[in-house]
């Protein structure tokens, strides 16, 4: 299921003969060590977005963005020589959800990190909903570079040479893809995954695993609702404060010695009112740091679907093993503990021979020796799973908490700036009166 | 009579200049009346004691403006803002606090404590302390206006409430107010004129006023007034009176703008504060589902929580000293056209009655009658009075405002403040914390 390391010293964390203590501080010393070896080897940019128009799969023309991706080494160069061009190559984002769909069929264990939302979600009333709009396509182009850098600094992930390929050959790249076959089993994997089923023994660990899933989304989901609405009444109230600008303008021309306070004055309040757009743009980019984390639990609901589905089919399996013994004790014994028509006929109908018999028997015996690989087969999938998926959680909780927790950190500096900001405005403001 | 009057004279009211005394002269009459004195003007009559003797009702002392025309010309610029304040004597001190609730078979109100400190020759006692309720400032303000005419009486704070909208009880609403009626009994006191009227005098020092009677008398003194006057046009209105008209009908304007604004402000902080209680326990039922992120979560719900209080106290403080006041200039800006239109209605009434002598001199020598006469004094007076208190008005306006804002300003200053402290109070924990735990996984 894995592509092939590209060298020794790549992060040992594909192999699962680790034990799971020695694969945590594996983890940790990737992380210490500053990531993968894709990331020690080259530096990703995705530097500039463009609007172009072409004609797409229906020879309709559109207007669609494209996205540069920028590789360069990330060797520190000796001195004196000409840094290197770096490779450059342009992707639109319906390329970005191609990869990220391979990466999800081919690495089912794995927590996939999420791209950027396709339509503006939880806006508040200034930002525009638009896709073409130049806010949206700037933190798309953001988001993209973010979902690039994850994959390349995932201990799996960055290994994979179709991810290599999308980031260096621009051309080609599609029809590799689309050759890996990865198609046929998105097909299979989507019906899997909208299935219904019941696992007779759910997995405990999965099971709380999906259920926290579950209260972090809807957690986010609400964080960023009312965010949006708290963004929209202070912009309001900002807002407002300018009209004392123009107010104390019109009234400093008939005053004689309050005139020039209350004129600067003025000013002051102007820029008090002007500075919240500032503010709540560096917001948005809070807000997207979370809503990462949102399109992260789809991620993580999804590895525990496809855990699902595999403990399912195991027991499936393990169930049809039963059955199909059961019916061998009956022939050999003949009495009948199952309902099976054939039977229920030979009772009628008279016995069968002895040949039809020995050779049901034997087709049995057969089907028997299949399915018993087939369990151990299962069991050893399943196992795989259990134990990669498993890494692949702990490393993506240790992330996330270290991600929101900066997340968090990062929100209160802002709110802090925002807060000396109002100091200063009024401050000023206050001196202007002073001299009235 | 004197043709025009000197710069910075203030004038008693309707005495001419030859016959107020000078202001180190003793007074002959006793001018504080008693408890139970009736004191009504109208028109040129005397106030009576209630066994008829005759009360001086003119100040013997519009001392400070007298003062200022026996000054030299240096000296009245010496404060260049106020050319009185370097001669008002500050003796004569009033506040008023400590509300109390009164109730009654008839009625429920509220009486405030009138305090009052003075060295002043005219009061009997060195202190005074009485009660009054709202009625009895409202009894003095118009007294105030009908026996000061010429002069700016400083504003009430509004007389009606809308029973159900406002709880006429409600401590903010009764500490607003309170604030606003010790602001006009100051502005009073510290008038050069208005200080020493005998309303104020009984108002600060009687017992019991006994004002049923002259409150009746005088609202029918107030129209009668009025219509003398009302059946004479204006010709010319000198420049200057234009000119703070116009400024008052401005300013007026930009004080409604004003007022506007900051209710706009108090109702979208408000809608504000209610998302962010959300915002807040948001990020608290969050931390209900985390391990690690737990702490960090709480401290902002935490946080985001003192934010909202802080911005509460903001609102609330906005509301009770900012707005009143804004008001309260409003209803001052009313009271001062009033004064410019009763001025008008005297020069008119000047104007007329010398148009009409002059005609019947023509026709039958008589001379111009004395009532004339009268009438041009009482014109200068009030046009010197006027221009005296609108001085003085812009230099308390300027004041009051440059205190007003720079209190706004500072109370925003303090809501960041109080914020940011919060944010930072955050971040420590937070950072100690950490510090903490992997010196302890170390050990």
């Amino acid at each position: 299921m894995m592509a092939d390391s590209d060298s020794a010293d790549v992060a040992l964390i594909g192999n699962t003969d680790l034990t799971s203590s020695e694969s945590e501080n594996n983890i940790v010393n990737t992380m210490v060590e500053k990531g993968t070896a894709l990331l020690r080897k080259i530096e990703i940019n995705v530097p500039e977005a463009e609007k172009r128009t072409g004609k797409n799969t229906v020879n309709m023309q559109e207007t669609y963005t494209a996205y540069l991706i920028e590789t360069r080494p990330a060797e520190s160069l000796p001195e004196g020589s000409v840094p290197a061009t770096p490779d450059s190559l342009w992707r639109r984002y319906s390329e970005f959800e191609l990869l990220r769909m391979y990466l999800l069929v081919t690495y089912p264990y794995i927590i996939i990190p999420p791209l950027p939302e396709k339509r503006a979600e939880f806006v508040w009333h200034k930002l525009s909903a638009d896709n073409l709009d130049p806010d949206f396509v700037e933190r798309r182009r953001v988001g993209l570079e973010n979902f690039l850098l994850r994959v390349a600094s995932h201990p799996v992930l960055s290994t994979d040479k179709i991810f290599y390929r999308f980031l260096t050959e621009e051309k080609k790249w599609k029809d590799e893809v689309l050759e890996t076959g990865f198609q046929d089993k998105a097909d299979s994997r989507l019906k899997s995954l909208s299935a219904m089923y019941r696992v007779k023994n759910p997995d405990k660990k999965f099971t709380a695993l999906k259920l926290y899933s579950d209260e972090l989304s809807a957690a986010i989901s609400q964080l960023l609702r009312v965010r949006a609405r708290v963004a929209d009444r202070l912009y309001g109230v900002y807002k407002v404060h300018g009209n004392y600008g123009r107010v104390f303008s019109e009234w400093s021309a008939i005053e004689k010695e309050m005139g020039d306070g209350l004129q600067s004055a003025g000013h002051h309040m102007d820029t008090y009112a002007a500075s919240i757009d500032d503010i709540l743009e560096e917001e948005e980019h809070y807000a997207d740091q979370l809503k990462e984390y949102l399109f992260y639990t789809d991620a993580v609901r999804s590895v525990c679907r496809k855990h699902e589905l595999i403990q399912y089919e195991l027991e499936t399996a393990a169930q049809d093993l039963v059955s199909k013994k059961q019916q061998k004790e009956e022939l050999t014994t003949g009495t009948v503990r199952i309902f099976s028509l054939k039977g229920m006929t030979s009772k009628i109908f008279g016995q069968e021979s002895q040949e039809q018999r020995e050779s049901r028997l034997a087709a049995l015996e057969q089907s028997i020796q299949e399915g018993e690989e087939a369990l151990k087969e299962k069991n050893k999938e399943c196992q795989e799973f259990l134990q990669t998926a498993w890494e692949d959680i702990e490393r993506f909780k240790e992330q996330k908490d270290r991600d929101l927790r900066d997340a968090l950190i990062n929100y209160a500096i802002m709110q802090i700036t925002m807060c000396k900001k109002g100091i200063q405005v009024w401050s000023n403001a206050k001196e202007c009166f002073n001299k009235m | 009579m004197s043709a025009g009057a000197p710069r910075g004279l203030a004038s008693s009211g309707q005495k001419p200049i030859g016959e107020i005394l000078h202001p180190l002269c003793v007074a002959e009459e006793p001018l504080s009346p008693g408890p139970d004195v009736t004191v009504d003007t109208e028109g040129e009559k005397e106030a009576v004691l209630t066994n008829g003797t005759p009360v001086e009702t003119s100040s013997p002392a519009s001392a400070s403006s007298l003062f200022n025309r026996l000054q030299l010309d240096d000296d009245l610029e010496a404060d260049g803002r106020d050319p009185y304040a370097s001669t008002e004597a500050h003796d004569l001190f009033v506040t008023v606090d400590d509300p109390k609730k009164h109730v009654s078979t008839m009625e429920t109100y509220i009486t405030y404590r009138v305090s009052t400190k003075t060295t002043r020759i005219e009061f009997d006692l060195p202190e005074y302390c009485v009660r009054r309720r709202y009625q009895d400032f409202d009894w003095l303000r118009i007294k105030l206006e009908d026996s000061q005419p010429t002069h700016l009486i400083p504003p009430l704070p509004e007389k009606f409430v809308m029973k159900g909208v406002v709880d006429r009880f409600s401590e903010d609403f009764v500490e607003t107010r309170m604030k606003a009626l010790d602001k006009f009994l100051k502005r009073v006191a510290d008038h050069p004129v208005l200080s020493f009227n005998p309303h104020l005098n009984a108002f600060l020092s009687a017992k019991d006023l006994n004002k049923r009677q002259g409150l009746a008398l005088l609202t029918k003194v107030g129209e009668s007034v009025k219509h003398v006057a009302g059946g004479y046009k204006l010709k010319v209105r000198p420049a200057e009176f234009c000119a703070m008209g116009e400024y008052l009908d401005t300013f007026s304007q930009k004080l409604g703008t004003i007022d506007r604004i900051a209710q706009r402000i108090l109702f979208l902080q408000s809608e504000y504060l209610t998302e962010v209680r959300e915002y807040s326990s948001v990020y608290s039922s969050w931390a209900g589902s985390e391990e690690e992120l737990q702490r960090p979560l709480e401290g902002v719900s935490c946080t985001v929580s003192k934010s909202c209080q802080a911005l509460e106290d903001l609102s609330e403080n906005m509301g009770q000293d900012f707005l009143p006041v804004l008001r309260e200039y409003v209803l001052y800006v009313e009271s001062m056209k009033n004064v410019l239109r009763k001025r008008d209605q005297s020069q008119a009434e000047y104007e007329g009655r010398l148009e009409a002598a002059v005609l019947r001199r023509q026709e039958d020598k008589s001379p111009i009658p004395v009532e004339v006469e009268k009438c041009q004094d009482r014109v200068e007076c009030f046009n010197a009075d006027l221009k005296a208190d609108w001085e003085r008005w812009q230099s308390n306006k300027r004041q009051d405002f440059k205190q007003l804002l720079t209190g706004v300003a500072d109370k925003n200053i303090h809501y960041f403040e109080t914020c940011q402290a919060a944010w930072e109070s955050f971040i420590t924990v937070l950072q100690d914390k950490q510090t903490e735990d992997r010196t302890g996984e170390t050990n």
